[in-house]
């Protein structure tokens, strides 16, 4: 029973590595209604800023603050630049730029930072904590902890301010909020910008664990737009929630079902979301698509 | 200098067509005579890609989903024919259908409910295809050869052909690929045709006239996984190898942004993608070799800023500069036909005067 | 678009004028047969040209580098007269580790650049995919750039094929031979990658223990897209054994050697030739947690101190700062390219006719010590009967801050 619990915590902290990159692809598609292929690689270019910064001298916290800070203003950029001008269009045109991009910035990282293997340093103290029978990390509650905090802020954001609301309102409708006076293209910037931000922090938080080299969030992509497919698109705590159930079941079938195997326990998930998707395609938390007649 | 306008369906206009036809026919068969086998190769794989980008234009273009996931049907449809040919020596010809008939099956069968999900949820699940693909290629390799790959014959020129090898293989698949486009256009001139554009357009409508909207878009996934098949038996022949490593979610990605960047809805479309992504990477790579990711990528972007109706759209409007079809305007004496559908003033699926919102 | 009558004639259209560029563009068919000549393409009294196929961009970009450590070798080569008066023309080709892209990369390379060989074409799938056509074209395949056992296997159907590199085979029965002398009743955990090399390398492995008191105790594989190996690695943990046979790229090794350092687990840690990098694994993990780990060599490694000051690591590590500013001289793979250019070289020198056939012989029949190969290491291939040029490796042990050399160079053929 201990070593099942254990899983599961163990489950539970993959999960959360996943639910990091989630938030990030939530919060771009709450605010712009556009879903980034590209987000994890822009969050391990943030990943590689940071570690750049720490790497040339500078303490941990400049170097942190300064890729999230670089990073905010790269996605910011990025909107204004890159996406606006397909941002009108149909929505495939808009994936396969996000899909260019993709394969752009993960050149680039190799480019700029090489294709070698590398540490990141620890933010959290290394260590476990025993709690019952398991023993969880205190890195993994540290990101547990993080990422709370931020479906917290987040929540705060577009459920009790009023610029939350325009974002809402920006991505839901442009048309309409131009109408009501609301700067939908600065507000679809700044949508990017925070889900920079978001990625930045997500690769900082599982860059010390997985180490970082190019791949960091290649593998991690599907897995996050799994956990956000399952929590909900519009929801930041479906996104984490979703994402510790897909660890969770991930872990135990790659442990305790021989036939699926450390190989195809990549199926898992996919087969999860499949599953729940047929059922309630917007997701465990997410709000049902109304469409009026 | 004004285009030539020429009636819809008169006989200069069926002439004109049936020139055009030839010419590119022509050319396609003499190509391979006039090319050195590098090329050739080449070539062939570009029809091979353009096969699988036209099922997917079925899917995208035509009916208005989205797909990430058609490299899986693929990497099937190519070990489906490596099989059977390395290990029960069936005929080349035999096995693109018997490929396009698994994954017709089987795309009908993740078709039924998949389709009953929409946009990014579908981009997901296929998505979801494309990444289980190698690790259960690998898992089965007592049937695939696993991680190592398997050898496959090619089809061995006849010995009554005075053809090299190269030239053999490319006219083969030419063969093949031509046929499969004209039955891509005539499917899509026919009922089902006339049925996706309708739900494409206006699905509730569709629906109110009687359009078995599920069955259409099931029916629309399968023969696009189908046609992903196909073309992944004749990618076994064009390679004479099948790996895992050749089926990565990157070719779903590939086959997605052929579509784009062809043309969507255009059958010339999925040829001209087919081409972008044979060539790009390796002229990205002979610009200048440590940046090839990176031009490739922008040079992705950059067509999607330039040519948003996609390389046949441009090539379309070079061709209306030549000659303008025009469809002879009913008693009503509105226009109809292209010129009006550019304007904007009548939209495909509503015979009436409101504009397309 | 509307479907209907005229999609047709739109549709061929821009088919015809995209089929007529090609046309014009196409570089016109050179029907000149094969000549039984004096001298094969590629090679004049002054010049040889050599072509490879590697993945610079794509999953597997970090191997993408050895270009460069080969490309330095042959320019200094060039800088001191040539090979025999005749200076190394290096092309290469960007294959993305796709089969279907280093097949073409191959036929360019033979049929429009000339080459007068394929040098390191990298990748086990990729050179699958080319040795059929390298051989009906009789196109030496030299030194592919994989572990993969299957170069020397069949040298009767694939005469042009070679390797290089002690292939996995080979590594796994020095880590077999090992274990049977240090641990005879060893319980192994083993983590490997899902692919041709992973399980090369463990398959060498299992042959290598056959018919001893060594035994497998659980096997868990990983994906190369999997984002971390933690929870295969945790598994690996609970199964008692008390050796860790880690068969894994640098990435993936140094998950698992932090992943064990935080279990109680302490095993004797084996870890492939691949991932033996202070650099890339064992630092990030932190040298604490390195202690003791066993792994093989077979070239001098650029981040050992104590190849500090020998003639042959200066003269690597001078000459790619000089030809390749900006390539690290500390990862492996750079030394990697230089060492198999070297051989290259060697081969070009004992070559007797500037034909293929003339390079296949001298291929076949080399005997040489590469400099910046580990002393007692040499370069062997014995006649179209050994398929197998390197086949020793020496175990190596961290200690310290370095690997250390334990014991003395094992050859372990590989059949």
């Amino acid at each position: 029973m201990g070593r099942f619990l254990q899983v599961v915590v163990d489950g539970i902290a993959d999960g959360s590595i996943y639910g990091a990159l989630a938030l990030a692809l939530v919060l771009i598609f709450r605010s712009t209604g556009i879903v980034n292929f590209a987000q994890g690689e822009m969050a391990m270019f943030s990943t590689f800023i940071a570690w750049g910064l720490h790497d040339s001298g500078r303490p941990l916290w400049l170097a942190l603050l300064g890729a999230f800070v670089l990073s905010f203003l790269g996605g910011m950029a990025v909107e204004r630049v890159i996406i606006r001008p397909v941002e009108g269009g149909r929505p495939l045109t808009v994936v396969i730029v996000t899909l260019g991009l993709f394969i752009v910035v993960n050149a680039a990282a190799g480019w700029i930072w090489g294709f070698t293997n590398r540490g990141f340093p620890r933010i959290f103290p290394s260590g476990t904590v025993g709690l019952g029978g398991v023993a969880p990390s205190i890195e993994s509650l540290g990101i547990i902890a993080v990422l709370l905090g931020v479906v917290g802020l987040l929540w705060l954001l577009f459920q009790r301010t009023k610029l939350g609301l325009a974002m809402r309102a920006a991505a839901q409708n442009p048309g309409s909020s131009r109408l009501v006076g609301i700067r939908v293209g600065r507000l679809l910037m700044l949508g990017w910008g925070l889900a920079a931000l978001l990625g930045a922090l997500a690769g900082v938080l599982v860059a010390p664990r997985l180490f970082l080299d190019v791949n960091l969030m290649g593998g991690v992509l599907i897995y996050a737009f799994a956990g956000a497919a399952l929590g909900g698109f519009d929801s930041p705590l479906g996104a984490v929630v979703g994402s510790w159930i897909i660890g969770v079941t991930e872990t135990l079938a790659g442990t305790y079902v021989s036939a699926i195997g450390a190989d195809l326990k990549v199926l898992v998930p996919l087969a999860i979301i499949f599953v729940v998707l047929l059922v309630r395609p917007s997701g465990l938390f997410g709000v049902p698509e109304v469409t009026r007649a | 200098m004004s285009p030539v306008t020429v009636e819809a369906g008169s006989p200069r206009h069926r002439a004109l067509r049936a020139a055009a036809l030839a010419g590119a026919g022509l050319v396609a068969v003499g190509l391979p005579f006039n090319s050195n086998p590098v090329v050739n190769g080449e070539l062939t794989l570009v029809l091979v890609y353009a096969v699988a980008a036209l099922g997917l234009n079925l899917l995208v273009g035509y009916c208005g989903q989205i797909s990430l996931g058609h490299g899986a049907f693929f990497a099937i449809g190519a070990y489906t024919a490596a099989v059977l040919i390395a290990k029960a020596h069936v005929p080349y010809l035999l096995t693109v259908p018997a490929a396009a008939l698994v994954t017709f099956v089987l795309g009908f069968a993740f078709g039924v409910p998949a389709l009953r999900l929409r946009g990014l949820y579908l981009a997901l699940v296929t998505l979801a295809l494309s990444v289980a693909t190698p690790p259960l290629i690998k898992r089965f390799e007592g049937l695939t050869g696993g991680v190592q790959g398997m050898a496959v014959p090619q089809p061995a020129v006849p010995g009554w052909l005075p053809l090299d090898p190269d030239q053999y293989l490319y006219l083969l698949v030419l063969g093949v690929a031509a046929a499969l486009f004209l039955l891509a256009a005539n499917l899509t001139r026919g009922g089902l045709g006339r049925a996706l554009v309708s739900i494409r357009d206006d699905e509730r409508a569709a629906t109110t006239m009687g359009v078995d909207r599920a069955g259409v878009k099931t029916r629309v996934f399968a023969c696009s996984a189908a046609y992903a098949g196909a073309a992944g038996a004749l990618f076994t022949f064009a390679l004479g190898f099948v790996a895992p490593e050749s089926f990565t979610p990157l070719l779903s990605f590939s086959f997605l942004a052929a579509i784009v960047i062809g043309g969507l809805g255009t059958v010339a479309g999925a040829l001209l993608g087919a081409l972008f992504i044979e060539f790009v990477p390796q002229y990205a790579g002979s610009v200048n070799q440590a940046l090839t990711g990176m031009l490739y990528g922008a040079t992705l972007i950059a067509v999607m800023y330039l040519l948003p109706g996609g390389a046949a759209g441009l090539l379309g409007r070079v061709r209306r500069r030549l000659v303008e079809v025009a469809e002879a305007p009913p008693p009503g004496g509105r226009p109809t036909g292209e010129t009006a559908i550019e304007a904007g003033t009548v939209s495909p699926s509503q015979g009436g005067g409101l504009p397309a919102v | 678009m509307v479907g209907g009558r005229t999609a047709t004639a739109r549709g061929s259209v821009p088919l015809l004028l995209v089929v007529l560029a090609l046309l014009v563009a196409g570089c016109g068919r050179d029907e000149g047969g094969d000549q039984a000549g004096a001298t094969d393409p590629g090679i004049t009294a002054t010049s040889v040209k050599l072509g490879s196929s590697y993945p610079f961009s794509g999953p597997a970009s970090a191997y993408g580098t050895i270009a460069k450590g080969a490309n330095a070798y042959f320019k200094f080569t060039n800088d001191k007269g040539g090979v025999n008066g005749r200076k190394i023309e290096f092309t290469t080709y960007d294959d993305g580790y796709e089969p279907q892209r280093a097949l073409t990369n191959a036929k360019k390379l033979v049929e429009q650049d000339k080459v007068f060989a394929l040098f390191n074409t990298l990748g086990t799938a990729n050179n699958i995919a080319i040795w059929d056509y390298a051989n009906q074209q009789k196109v030496p395949q030299l030194y592919v750039a994989t572990g993969a056992s299957d170069w020397g296997r069949d040298v009767a159907k694939h005469p042009y094929t070679i390797g290089w590199q002690p292939n996995y085979v080979t590594e796994a029965k020095v880590y077999a031979e090992y274990l049977k002398q240090s641990k005879p009743n060893a319980r192994v955990a083993v983590l490997y990658q899902n692919d041709a090399y992973g399980k090369d390398l463990l398959g060498g492995f299992k042959a290598g223990i056959a018919g001893s008191g060594v035994r497998i105790a659980d096997e868990q594989s990983y994906e190369v897209t999997d984002p971390s190996v933690a929870s295969q690695v945790k598994k690996l943990a609970s199964s008692g054994a008390d050796v860790f046979l880690d068969i894994s790229t640098p990435k993936f090794a140094a998950q698992a050697i932090a992943t064990v350092a935080q279990t109680r687990w302490k095993p004797l840690h084996v870890l492939n030739n691949v991932a033996a990098s202070k650099a890339q694994v064992l630092k990030p993990v932190g040298l604490g947690n390195a202690q003791g780990i066993l792994s093989t060599a077979y070239f001098k490694n650029p981040e050992d101190p104590k190849w500090a000051s020998d003639a042959a690591m200066t003269e690597y590590k001078t000459n790619l700062a000089k030809y390749e500013p900006g390539a690290d001289a500390n990862d492996p793979y750079n030394a990697y390219g230089w060492a198999v250019a070297n051989t290259m070289v060697e081969a070009l020198e004992q070559m007797k006719e500037p034909t293929r056939a003339s390079l296949m012989e001298a291929v076949r029949n080399l005997d040489v010590e590469i400099p910046l190969l580990l002393p007692g290491i040499k370069v062997q291939t014995g006649g179209t009967g050994d398929g197998y040029p390197i086949e020793a490796m020496q175990i190596q042990r961290f200690q310290g801050e370095n690997f250390e050399l334990v014991g003395s160079v094992i050859q372990a053929g590989a059949q």
